[in-house]
Order: C-alpha cells, then sequence, then structure tokens
C-alpha cells in the first residue's frame, strides 16, 4: 500500500555531478564522528533534559497562561466563565445527589463537602484529559519548534491549576456563604494543591506518551475518568458508606480510601471543612499523598523522557 | 560552484550536516474503504505490529534512502515537485520528525524557518510574539529588545494597530508573515528556510530574502526549500533535487536547475503526470522557455 510509485531511474547527469557519488555509509558515520556531530533528533540524557525543560519555564508559564485567557476568549461573558464553569458544575452535582438521591445523609456540611470534592477531582480530571491531548493534540508546534516536549504536559497541568484557583476563589465564597469558620487549617491547603499537582503532571505524562501512540485513547478516557470519579467519593462520603455498620469487609475501606483522588479530595476537605475531622482521613494520609505524587511524578517524567525522540511521528 | 570556499579548499571543508541513508515513513490512521470499523479498530490495537496495513494504517514512505553531506559555508536548496519530501527532509534535519532508517547527524541545532510555525489564533499577534521567542528559547529581555524590530519587520502595523488584535482576525498574509517576522528574530547556526520566500507581498518578500541573506552570514549553513527557481538561483550555490522522496541529483545550482526545468517542461510549469524518462519527456511537452527572468 504504499503511496509511492516506482522511482524513476537517476539520470546520467546525477551521477556525474554528485561531488560525493554513492557515499559509504560507514564513511557518514565515521565524518560524522571525526567533526563531532551529533545525532539530530536524539533523545538527550536524562539530567540534560531536566536542564532543558528548566531553561524553558517561562514558555511553559507563558504558554499556560495565553492558553487560559484563549479558551474563553470567544464567549461574551470571557474570563467569568473561568468561575462560572466550576459553580454550575456545583450546581448539578447538587441537584442530583444532594437534593434528588439524597446522599448528603449523614454528611454535615454538605454542599462545602460535594463543592469541595467537584473541584478537586475536576483539577485531576482536566489535567490527564488535556494530558492526553497534549502530544496529538498540537503536532503543528511539536513539528515546527524544537524544545523538550514535556514542557507540553507540564504546561496544561499547569493551565488547569490555574483553573483551579480561580475555582477555590469561589469555594471560599461558598465555605464562608454556608457558614464555615475560616482557620490556620486552611494553610494546610497550599501542600495538598502542591503535591495533587505533582501527581497530575506525572500522570499527565504518562497518558500524553499513551495518548501520541494511541489517539483513541482521547476517546476512551472520559469513561475510565468517570468510574474513576465514581469511586473516589467526590458526591459521597467513603468514610459513612465503608464504616463497620455498612456490612461490607473490613479491608474494603482502607482499600478504597488508598486511591490518591480519593487521599487529595480527603486531605482539601480536612484542610477547609471543620466538620471533616481527622478520624475521616484515611491512615497514613500525608505519607500516601507524597507516595503518590513521587511515583506519578517522577514515574511518569522518565516514562514520557523514553519516548521523546519519537513524538512528532504522525 | 567555483565561488564556494568549499571548492576551493577541500582540505579545510568541515560538515556541518551528515544524512546518512535516511528513510522517512509517515502512518496515516482510519485510511481507505470500510478500514474505520469497529473491528477493523479492534484488530489495530490487538495486533498493532503485524496487521499494520490490515487495519487500515497507511504508511507513506516519503523519503528514500537519502545520503548527502552539507559544509559549513554552503547554500543549498532543495527542489522537487509538489510531494517530494522536501520540507519532510528539512523537518528530519531539523529533528522535529523521527527518521524510520539511517542517521541524521548536525553541528548544533539546526533551526526550521517555516511559514507553518504554530501560533495561537485566539491570542493578539502582541502575545504570539511572545510565545514564539519563548519557544525558540529567547529569553523574555531579548524578545523586548527585538519586539519592535519584529513587529516592523512583519508589516503587520502598516495599516492600523492590528499587532493588539488577535490573530484569527488576520488576513493568511498577514499571519504568515508574523510567523516569519518571530521565527527570523533569532540568529541561527543551521538555518532551515521552507518555502519562506513565497508568502506575503512583493515588498515583504524582499524584505525576507535580504534578512535571510543576513542570517546566511552568521549561520554556518543554510538549507532553503522552495519553487521559486529564481530565488534558488540567487541564494543558493548548490542544490539536491528530491523527486518521489528520493535524492535524484545532487549538484552545483546551474546544473541541476536546467535538468529540473527540463524535468518541468520549463520554468514555473507544473510537473508532468509521470516522467520515467526525464530526458525525452519536456522536450515534447513544451519547448523550454528562457530562464526565469
Amino acid at each position: 500500500m504504499s503511496q509511492v510509485l516506482d522511482p524513476p531511474p537517476p539520470t546520467q547527469a546525477s551521477a556525474q555531478a554528485a561531488p560525493a557519488p554513492a557515499p559509504d555509509p560507514d564513511d557518514l558515520a565515521a565524518l560524522a564522528a571525526r567533526h563531532g556531530l551529533s545525532v539530530s533528533g536524539a533523545r538527550p540524557s536524562l539530567p540534560e533534559y531536566v536542564r532543558q525543560l528548566w531553561a524553558r519555564r517561562h514558555f511553559i508559564g507563558a504558554f499556560s497562561t495565553a492558553k487560559l485567557t484563549a479558551q474563553y476568549s470567544q464567549a461574551k461573558l470571557g474570563q467569568v466563565w473561568q468561575v462560572m464553569t466550576p459553580l454550575l458544575n456545583a450546581a448539578v452535582y447538587y441537584f442530583i445527589f444532594g437534593m434528588l438521591m439524597n446522599t448528603s445523609r449523614g454528611v454535615e456540611d454538605f454542599v462545602p463537602f460535594l463543592v469541595t470534592g467537584v473541584f478537586v477531582w475536576t483539577f485531576t480530571q482536566s489535567s490527564v484529559m488535556a494530558g492526553t491531548r497534549a502530544i496529538s493534540g498540537n503536532l503543528g508546534l511539536v513539528r515546527a519548534l524544537h524544545f523538550p516536549r514535556a514542557a507540553l504536559p507540564v504546561s496544561f497541568c499547569l493551565q488547569q491549576l490555574q483553573q483551579l484557583l480561580f475555582s477555590m476563589g469561589a469555594l471560599v465564597v461558598i465555605l464562608l456563604a454556608f457558614g464555615v469558620p475560616p482557620g490556620p487549617s486552611w494553610l494546610l491547603a497550599v501542600p495538598a494543591l502542591t503535591l495533587q499537582f505533582v501527581f497530575n503532571t506525572g500522570l499527565a505524562m504518562v497518558m500524553a506518551r499513551v495518548g501520541s501512540k494511541i489517539p483513541d485513547m482521547a476517546q476512551l478516557m472520559p469513561f475510565l475518568l468517570r468510574t474513576w470519579m465514581y469511586a473516589s467519593g467526590v458526591m459521597f462520603s467513603i468514610h459513612h458508606m465503608t464504616g463497620p455498620d455498612s456490612g461490607l469487609p473490613s479491608w474494603v475501606g482502607p482499600l478504597l480510601q488508598a486511591n490518591p483522588a480519593v487521599v487529595y479530595i480527603d486531605l482539601m476537605r480536612f484542610a477547609l471543612i471543620d466538620s471533616f475531622g481527622g478520624g475521616m482521613l484515611p491512615d497514613h494520609v500525608w505519607a500516601l499523598a507524597l507516595g503518590w505524587a513521587l511515583v506519578a511524578g517522577i514515574g511518569g517524567f522518565i516514562y514520557f523522557w523514553k519516548a521523546e525522540e519519537t513524538y512528532g511521528r504522525g | 560552484m567555483a565561488d564556494t570556499p568549499a571548492d576551493n579548499t577541500p582540505a579545510e571543508r568541515v560538515p556541518t550536516v551528515v544524512a546518512d541513508g535516511v528513510d522517512i515513513v509517515y502512518r496515516v490512521n482510519g485510511t481507505g474503504a470500510g478500514r474505520g470499523s469497529a473491528t477493523a479498530a479492534l484488530n489495530r490495537i490487538l495486533r498493532r505490529k503485524k496487521t499494520e496495513k490490515a487495519a487500515g494504517v497507511r504508511r507513506v514512505h516519503a523519503v528514500k534512502n537519502v545520503s548527502f553531506v552539507a559544509y559549513r559555508g554552503e547554500a543549498i536548496g532543495l527542489i522537487g515537485t509538489n510531494g517530494s519530501g522536501k520540507s519532510t527532509l528539512l523537518k528530519a534535519v531539523a529533528g522535529l520528525l523521527p527518521v524510520e532508517n539511517g542517521r541524521i547527524y548536525t553541528d548544533g541545532q539546526p533551526s526550521l524557518l517555516g511559514v507553518n510555525a504554530a501560533l495561537m489564533n485566539d491570542l493578539t499577534g502582541e502575545r504570539n510574539v511572545y510565545l514564539g521567542g519563548l519557544a525558540m528559547g529567547m529569553s523574555r529581555a531579548q524578545i523586548k529588545e527585538r519586539y519592535q524590530e519584529i513587529v516592523d519587520f512583519s508589516g503587520i502595523n502598516d495599516k492600523g494597530d492590528f499587532i493588539t488584535l488577535p490573530m484569527r482576525t488576520y488576513s493568511s498574509g498577514m499571519a504568515a508573515r508574523l510567523r516569519f517576522s518571530i521565527a527570523a528574530a533569532k540568529d541561527h547556526d543551521v538555518l532551515l528556510v521552507d518555502e519562506a520566500l513565497a508568502t506575503g507581498d512583493r515588498s515583504f518578500q524582499k524584505r525576507s530574502e535580504e534578512r535571510i541573506r543576513e542570517l546566511r552570514e552568521h549561520a554556518g549553513t543554510v538549507f532553503l526549500v522552495s519553487h521559486s527557481n529564481k530565488s534558488i538561483r540567487d541564494t543558493c550555490d548548490r542544490v539536491l533535487w528530491l523527486e518521489r522522496g528520493e535524492l535524484r541529483m545532487d549538484g552545483p545550482t546551474d546544473e541541476v536547475l536546467k535538468e529540473y526545468e527540463k524535468f518541468t517542461g520549463g520554468p514555473g510549469k507544473g510537473a508532468p503526470k509521470a516522467a520515467p524518462k526525464p530526458q525525452a519527456k519536456p522536450a515534447a511537452a513544451a519547448p523550454k522557455a528562457p530562464a526565469a527572468l
């Protein structure tokens, strides 16, 4: 099924005119080595790659901010959608799970509980989705300019982080409106978000590599992510569902709570909501949060780097 | 050819780009009738390697076994009919497109100066100048310093304050001019220029030709892809002729262009549909027109 027809026979002139007729492959490699030429498009070593990525940090920052502002630039309400979108999301979940299905039973401060869960989950979800399309959706850029490709998934995750900060602004208003008092524990949101950002970026880099090889992943991911969401206690309390009187085996609770999404969501609830006490957190929660961040962050980065030279192949 | 420094002093020829038996293959998903069906797709995932063809993955062999050595101080033109693999080869030299077989060795990081660099249509021209510069590895201070130069060169503001409008409001010529101006703002070691001279109006073409000459003085080696035989003749002393992905001729500009013009039936004309015997065909197709301009 080759696209190309049989090649035309070389003209007589080509043999005469060529300065180096039919060069020997060994000679060429040796010539290149003698003059210290490097292989074009070769994958740099891991430390070198980190250095290159660091050198492009301004590009990463500017790219994510530009993407963020470009997102709603065609809408009449413009940047208002940055805050409207998460609020509307929370409203829909509140209507379905809070009012129609009444999942709120047993959870104090259900609205802050739900909205925190939705916002924190959306951060992971949209980072993974953006990561899946980071390479496959930007082939034009990848094929036109030379930069460490990890800059793409990282800047998409940074964009999601910026988006989340808008949502957190809305969240503070909701918390105060529902009478949750501000306290020093709110500061714990900063380390929790940092760890979640590292985790998301690692996962996004894994998905960026997978998505660049298998474009179908972009179609499949919404379903995987939705399944993950329902298992993550975004709109119900895993702690209450798997309690001693639930009839489930005792190992189910800890297992469900080791899920990284649950870890980050519950950490944020613990930080922001008074009635969400330490007893509802999974055991060793900070260790789990740090562990997931390191495993995903470092593993994802190395996994992505391993295929650096192949990104851009259509 | 006699005026190239490389020829006068063969002992001092320093290679800057070495292509060693390069093959480039594109893979395209979802071509062919019925190939997009669910079973074919499943097949594609399950037996990826073996059944590439059966699952509807089409292999396009864009560049076939091309070898050449480019030396410091050379300006090399790449010619060939549409779809002959010129731009693909340049992208591979720039390290932007992986090669299937063979190797490309380069001195430092070659820069591809094309008109297709993706910019963001929803953002203003100003924002795009900064983003493009950052992506090329310039610092904010460098961009700030050159910003006015870039805008003036692009000529975007000639007809009003367009640089502060989103790029989606630009005409295609304006967008292409801005892209070229951003890319040309940096000095490059090995410079690859892709059809850039074809964009924009006459006055912009003159400006960009001048800029390429300037860049060439700083750069070690320049590659130029163009369909304009005149700009190849003006800028290059050596020409590579690609046809259907194969290197068909490699030599001094005059010799290769003479053959090429014979092949395409005169300067500026389109390619013949199929030409297994290029020497015989063009003579019958059209009387040879005088050299372009």
